[in-house]
C-alpha cells in the first residue's frame, strides 16, 4: 500500500508543474448509482467510468459514490449530502434523479451537476448526458437478421420509456434490412435489475420460438439462460463475454470514462459549461464488444454497418420507415429528428407486440 | 442437545427497561468488530453512523423527513397489532393514499386555491382508510386471513400506481417518461422552517398522531377495548365489545395514517407521483411499531432511531467507504439484538439433553 502511495506521490510531483496554470489542481467527483455496482450492467459501467477517471487523474482526483440509492425522496438527500461534503461535480446516473438533481443544483450554484438520461436543465450548473445506444442496437439487429434461423428474436425490455422503445425499433430496422419478415417478441420485465425475472423472461421467449436473445435490462441472467439453452445472445451495458463465452455475439458497452474525464478536467480548468450531450459510436461513448461466435461474413457485415454509422454516412432511423399501424413515419431518405426520438412512443411496422401505454 | 424457549413466570422490570440499552450496546460492539475486521476505524465509523447526522441542521431536517412516514404508519399499525389485527399492507395503503390525494393536482391542475392542500390531505386519509377497509371487511364477512389479503393488496396498489403514471396520468409534457406533472404550489405541503432545510409538515402530523393515539390507547375506554380484544377476544365479548367492529376500526385507523403518510410524502418530499414513491416505508414501519413496543411514544423514538441508521449508513458509505451491503447488515443487527433481548426477557433458554427428549415427546 505504502509503495503505491509513494508511486502516486511521485507521479503527482511530475504532473504538478504541468497543471500549475490550471485553476484547480484537484477536484472531488461524486457519483450516485441506482443499482449495485456489482450488477455488471448500468451501474457497474458508470463505476468503471469513475475508476477510469481515478486512474487518469491519480491523486488529483478524489471520488466518492453511493450505490443502490432509491429514486424518490432519498435521492435528494443523497445528492444534497454530496453537495455539502465538498464535491465539485456530482454525477447522478439515473433518470429518476432528474428533479432531485435540479432542486439541489438550485441550492448549490457553485457545484456542478451532471444528470444522465434526463432532459431538465433548470439551472446553469446542470448538464445532461446520454448515449445513442440505439446505434449499437441497429448493428445487433443486422447480426440477428443473419444469425437467427427461425427469424425470431426475443427482446427483454425494461420500461416503455423513449430510450427503450428507440432500441427496440432500431433493432427491428436492422433485422428487417436483412430479413423483411423478421419477427420480434418483446417481454416487458418492468425492472432494470432483477436477475430472476430477467431469466424467466428469457426462458419464456425461447419457449415461444425465439432463437436469439437481446436485452435492455442490466443483469447477466438472460445471457446465462441463453448459454444453457445453446442459443446466441447479446450483452447489455458491459462486455458480458465471461458469462457466455460461446453465447455472446457482441454487447453494447456504455463507456462513460472519456466523458467523466473530460468533464472533471473542465471543472479543474474552470471551463465547465452547461451541455446537453447525446453521443454515440463516433465519439466513443458507445463501444461494441468484439464480434464473436459468428461466421466471418456476418462479422464483416457488422463491422461495415458499425463503420458507416460511426462515420455519419448512415443513420439507423432513415426512411422509408412505417409506424406499426402502417402509416408513414419517415419518407424515403428522411432522417428522424432527435426531438422525435427523445419522446418516441410508437413501434415501427412489423413488431408483434402492443406498446404499453 | 436441543434448545428450548421457556416462558418466564415473571418478567424483570429492571431488564425490561434496560433491554433497549443492552441491545444497543451489543449492536455497537458487533459493529465495532465488523468494521475493524474490514479495516475501518471502528470509532470513526460509529461516529459517522450515529453522531455525524445529528451535528448539522440540514441533516436533522432529513432525519425528520425520513422518520415522518415511518412514525405515522407505525402508530396506526400499533392500533392494529394491539387488537391482534395483522395489517401487513400499510405499504399499499400508503400508495393508495398518495394516489387518492393526488387526484386534484394531477387531474385538475388548473384548480389552484388555498384549500386544495387540505382537500388533498383529507382525500389521502380517505384513500388509505378505504383501501385498508377491504381486508378488514373480507375478514369480518368471510373470515379470510388478513395477513394474506392485506399483503397481496400491496402489489395491486403498486401496479395500479405504475399503470397510472405510465398511462392516463403521465405528464403530457414529460417526453413520455413515467411520472405525473409536478404539483403546483397550492398542492405542496409547506416546509416547517424553510430557511434551514426541507422538512415538511408531515413530521408535525406524525408527532400529533402519536400524541393523540397515545392518549387514546392509555387513557380512554376505546384504548382499553383495543387492548382487551387483542389479548382476549372472549373477555372482550363478555365486556360487550364487538370484535368485528374492532377489526374495521383498527384497519381504518391504520389505513388512514398510512394514507396521510403517503399524501404527505408525495406533496411534501417528492412533488409528483412516480412509479415508485416509497422505498418500503409500509414494511419498515412494521419493524418500527415493534421496536417501539406498540406504544406510540416509543414508536416516535424507534422511528427516529431507524431513520438515523439510514442517514448514518449513507454518511458511513461516503466518509469511510463502507459498502452498501455492510450498512444493511449492520442495520439488521440492530433489529436482531433488540428482538433477541426482548425475547430473552419474556423467555429463558433451556438446554434439553437428548435422553430426556423421548419422554417429552411422549407427553405431546
Amino acid at each position: 500500500m505504502k509503495t503505491i502511495t509513494l508511486a502516486l506521490a511521485a507521479s503527482v510531483a511530475v504532473l504538478v508543474p504541468a497543471v500549475a496554470s490550471a485553476q484547480n489542481e484537484t477536484a472531488k467527483a461524486c457519483f450516485i448509482y441506482v443499482g449495485p455496482i456489482g450488477d455488471f450492467g448500468w451501474s457497474y459501467q458508470h463505476d468503471q467510468g469513475r475508476l477510469e477517471a481515478m486512474e487518469h487523474f491519480g491523486d488529483r482526483l478524489e471520488t466518492a459514490y453511493l450505490e443502490s440509492v432509491p429514486e424518490g425522496a432519498d435521492a435528494e438527500r443523497a445528492i444534497e449530502r454530496f453537495a455539502r461534503s465538498g464535491c465539485d461535480i456530482i454525477f447522478t446516473t439515473s433518470f429518476g434523479y432528474m428533479d432531485a438533481t435540479n432542486t439541489v443544483a438550485g441550492r448549490f450554484p457553485d457545484v456542478k451537476f451532471e444528470h444522465a438520461t434526463g432532459y431538465k436543465r433548470e439551472h446553469p450548473n446542470v448538464s445532461t448526458y446520454n448515449s445513442k445506444f440505439h446505434e449499437g442496437r441497429y448493428i445487433q439487429g443486422v447480426i440477428a437478421g443473419r444469425m437467427s434461423e427461425a427469424g425470431v428474436a426475443g427482446y427483454i425490455a425494461s420500461f416503455p420509456i423513449p430510450e427503450v422503445v428507440m432500441g427496440i425499433n432500431a433493432f427491428m430496422l436492422g433485422a428487417q434490412s436483412i430479413n423483411p419478415d423478421f419477427q420480434l417478441k418483446v417481454v416487458w420485465a418492468n425492472t432494470w435489475f432483477d436477475p430472476a425475472r430477467e431469466a424467466d423472461a428469457a426462458t419464456a421467449l425461447i419457449d415461444q420460438g425465439a432463437d436469439i436473445i437481446t436485452q435492455h435490462t442490466d443483469s447477466t441472467a438472460a445471457m446465462q439462460v441463453a448459454a444453457e439453452r445453446g442459443i446466441p445472445a447479446f450483452g447489455q451495458a458491459s462486455d458480458m463475454i465471461e458469462f457466455g463465452p460461446e453465447t455472446q455475439l457482441t454487447s453494447i458497452i456504455d463507456d462513460w470514462g472519456p466523458y467523466y474525464i473530460e468533464r472533471i478536467q473542465a471543472v479543474m480548468d474552470g471551463t465547465w459549461e452547461q451541455v446537453d450531450i447525446w453521443d454515440g459510436l463516433a465519439e466513443g461513448h458507445v463501444v461494441m464488444a468484439p464480434y464473436a461466435n459468428m461466421p466471418d461474413d456476418v462479422r464483416a457485415e457488422a463491422t461495415e454497418t458499425e463503420e458507416s454509422i460511426r462515420s455519419g454516412a448512415f443513420n439507423p432511423f432513415t426512411g422509408p420507415v412505417n409506424k406499426q399501424d402502417g402509416s408513414v413515419w419517415l419518407a424515403e431518405g428522411e432522417v428522424a429528428e432527435d426531438s422525435v426520438l427523445l419522446g418516441l412512443n410508437f413501434y415501427v411496422e412489423g413488431i408483434d407486440d402492443q406498446l404499453p401505454q | 442437545m436441543r434448545i428450548e424457549l421457556v416462558k418466564r413466570p415473571q418478567q424483570s422490570a429492571l431488564f425490561s427497561a434496560l433491554s433497549p440499552f443492552i441491545a444497543f450496546g451489543l449492536t455497537i460492539a458487533t459493529g465495532a468488530i465488523l468494521f475493524a475486521a474490514l479495516g475501518k476505524d471502528p470509532l470513526e465509523t460509529l461516529y459517522f453512523y450515529f453522531i455525524d447526522p445529528l451535528t448539522e441542521t440540514w441533516s436533522l431536517h432529513e432525519l425528520a423527513i425520513k422518520a415522518a412516514p415511518l412514525i405515522l404508519i407505525a402508530v396506526g399499525l400499533s392500533v392494529c397489532f394491539l387488537s391482534s389485527n395483522w395489517n401487513i399492507g400499510a405499504e399499499g395503503q400508503f400508495i393508495m393514499g398518495a394516489i387518492a390525494g393526488s387526484i386534484l393536482p394531477v387531474v385538475f391542475p388548473d384548480f389552484q386555491f388555498w384549500f386544495v392542500l387540505p382537500l388533498m390531505l383529507l382525500m389521502g386519509i380517505a384513500g388509505g382508510a378505504a383501501y385498508a377497509a377491504i381486508p378488514a371487511i373480507l375478514k369480518v364477512r368471510f373470515n379470510t386471513n388478513e395477513i394474506l389479503s392485506s399483503l397481496m393488496l400491496v402489489y395491486v396498489a403498486q401496479l395500479f400506481l405504475d399503470w397510472l403514471v405510465r398511462g392516463p396520468w403521465r405528464n403530457p409534457a414529460g417526453f413520455n417518461f413515467p411520472e405525473t406533472r409536478s404539483f403546483h404550489e397550492y398542492a405542496r405541503l409547506p416546509e416547517i422552517w424553510a430557511e434551514s432545510g426541507r422538512a415538511h409538515y408531515g413530521f408535525a402530523f406524525a408527532l400529533i398522531a402519536a400524541l393523540i393515539l397515545w392518549f387514546v390507547l392509555s387513557r380512554t375506554l376505546k384504548g382499553f377495548e383495543i387492548k382487551l380484544i387483542g389479548q382476549s377476544p372472549r373477555a372482550g365479548r363478555f365486556a360487550g365489545f364487538s370484535a368485528g367492529r374492532m377489526v374495521i376500526f383498527a384497519f381504518v385507523i391504520s389505513g388512514a395514517m398510512a394514507g396521510l403518510a403517503g399524501i404527505s410524502e408525495v406533496s411534501g418530499a417528492i412533488g409528483q407521483l412516480r412509479p415508485s414513491i416509497s422505498p418500503g416505508y409500509g414494511f419498515t414501519a412494521i419493524i418500527v411499531a415493534f421496536l417501539g413496543r406498540l406504544n406510540p411514544l416509543g414508536i416516535v423514538a424507534a422511528g427516529l432511531v431507524l431513520a438515523l441508521t439510514y442517514l448514518g449508513g449513507e454518511a458511513a458509505q461516503i466518509s469511510v467507504g463502507l459498502s452498501d451491503k455492510v450498512v444493511r447488515a449492520f442495520q439488521g443487527s440492530i433489529l436482531f439484538f433488540v428482538l433477541a433481548c426482548d425475547t430473552l426477557i419474556h423467555y429463558r433458554i433451556r438446554l434439553v439433553r437428548p435422553n430426556t427428549a423421548p419422554a417429552e415427546a411422549a407427553n405431546v
